[in-house]
């Protein structure tokens, strides 16, 4: 199942939203997650759940590490689901 | 028929699809269980996500094993969801950062206190919260790290291992009388959430690929799931006290 950026940014934006209680009008492509957005070790592990959920892919752990910004995740999800 | 058919069991520590009870749940539903699970803080709702990849669904009770009005309530809400309980999984652990990575020499009580709290103490906690939902025949199963030795890294979380054996013996002691049975699974390494927390897990890797007789892996949980498993089964009727180690043999290495 193709995805386009915008709507797995997004996804992305409500379960970040979710998950980490940060507004989703804040929550922008290039932010980065443990910086920016102050996600913790927990939040992102759920985050990467929630959308393995949502998205129907998988996201394997040595890969998350590489997920710095909001746009990595995008990115890397729109790839899986190609 | 699987082993567990019919049985009731509290599973606690289900944080993610790699924790270890999150592979006892399953198998333990596989085997005829019925599953109860419990989840910890900010982490429930991520216990309630994962709870949707077991076969079967599981009610969710929140518990933090520090919490003396979840431990005083935990009988109640277990009964809302089963009559009573066959079994019982600690698959609990917790230490600081201050307490764990080579800090040893330097590590304040209150960091120490924690991770034996969490990590041991609970054990008896949680037992004796369970305790009036017991069947005759009820199995508790702890998951430990071998605790008779020192490992690198792994400190008084290594303290809270040995604490958490002697805890089980004494309960053990304690609570044959009514059938109840304590046993732990002393698992190898396996890279869940709490072993990543663990600054220089790695090391621990290359000990089990240098010395274990059987070949281990570091990413498989389900060696330990099952032991725990037999053991909450009707096939150790007469062990308790006992420390089963899923460790590829390493154990009993002198090299
Ligand atoms: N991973 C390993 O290498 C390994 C090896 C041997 C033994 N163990 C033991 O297995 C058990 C499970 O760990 P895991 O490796 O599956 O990791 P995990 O991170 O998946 O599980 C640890 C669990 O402890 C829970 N927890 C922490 N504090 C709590 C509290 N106050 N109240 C209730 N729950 C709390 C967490 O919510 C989590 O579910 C632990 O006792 C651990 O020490 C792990």
């Amino acid at each position: 199942m193709a995805l386009s950026q915008a709507d797995v940014l997004a996804g992305i934006k409500e379960i970040v939203e979710e998950v980490a209680g940060i507004p989703a009008a804040s929550i922008e492509f290039d932010k980065n997650f443990t910086e920016d957005l102050e996600v913790d070790s927990l939040s992102m592990v759920e985050v990467v759940v929630a959308c393995e959920e949502r998205f129907g892919v998988k996201i394997p752990d040595e890969k998350v590490t590489d997920l710095a910004t909001v746009g990595d995740a995008v990115n890397f999800i729109v790839n899986a689901a190609a | 028929m699987g082993i567990l058919q019919g049985k009731n069991i509290l599973v606690t520590g289900v944080l993610t699809d790699g924790s270890i009870a999150f592979h006892i749940a399953k198998i333990a539903q596989e085997e005829g269980a019925n599953v109860v699970l419990t989840g910890f803080g900010r982490a429930l709702s991520l216990t309630t996500r994962i709870a949707g990849r077991l076969p079967q669904p599981a009610p969710i009770i929140e518990l933090d094993v520090t919490n003396q009005e979840h431990l005083d309530g935990l009988a109640a809400e277990v009964k809302k969801h089963v009559p009573h309980l066959d079994g019982v999984v600690h698959s609990i652990g917790f230490a600081p950062e201050a307490a764990l990575g080579g800090n040893f020499l330097n590590t304040a009580w209150e960091d120490v206190s924690t991770a034996v709290h969490i990590s041991a103490y609970s054990l008896k906690s949680l037992t004796m919260a369970c305790r009036p939902t017991f069947k005759d025949g009820a199995s508790v199963v702890g998951l430990d790290f071998d605790a008779q030795v020192a490992w690198p890294k792994y400190d008084w979380m290594g303290v809270a291992k040995a604490a958490l054996e002697s805890t089980s013996r004494y309960l053990a002691r304690d609570l044959g009388a009514e059938n109840v049975r304590i046993n732990l699974v002393a698992a190898g390494p396996i890279r869940t959430m709490a072993a990543k927390s663990i600054p220089g897990f790695d090391e621990f890797e290359k000990v089990w690929n240098d010395r274990s007789p059987l070949e281990w892996d570091v990413t498989d949980p389900v060696p330990a799931a099952k032991a725990a498993v037999a053991l909450l089964s009707d096939w150790f009727p007469k062990t308790t006290a006992e420390i089963i180690h899923v460790d590829g043999g390493l154990h009993g290495m002198g090299a």
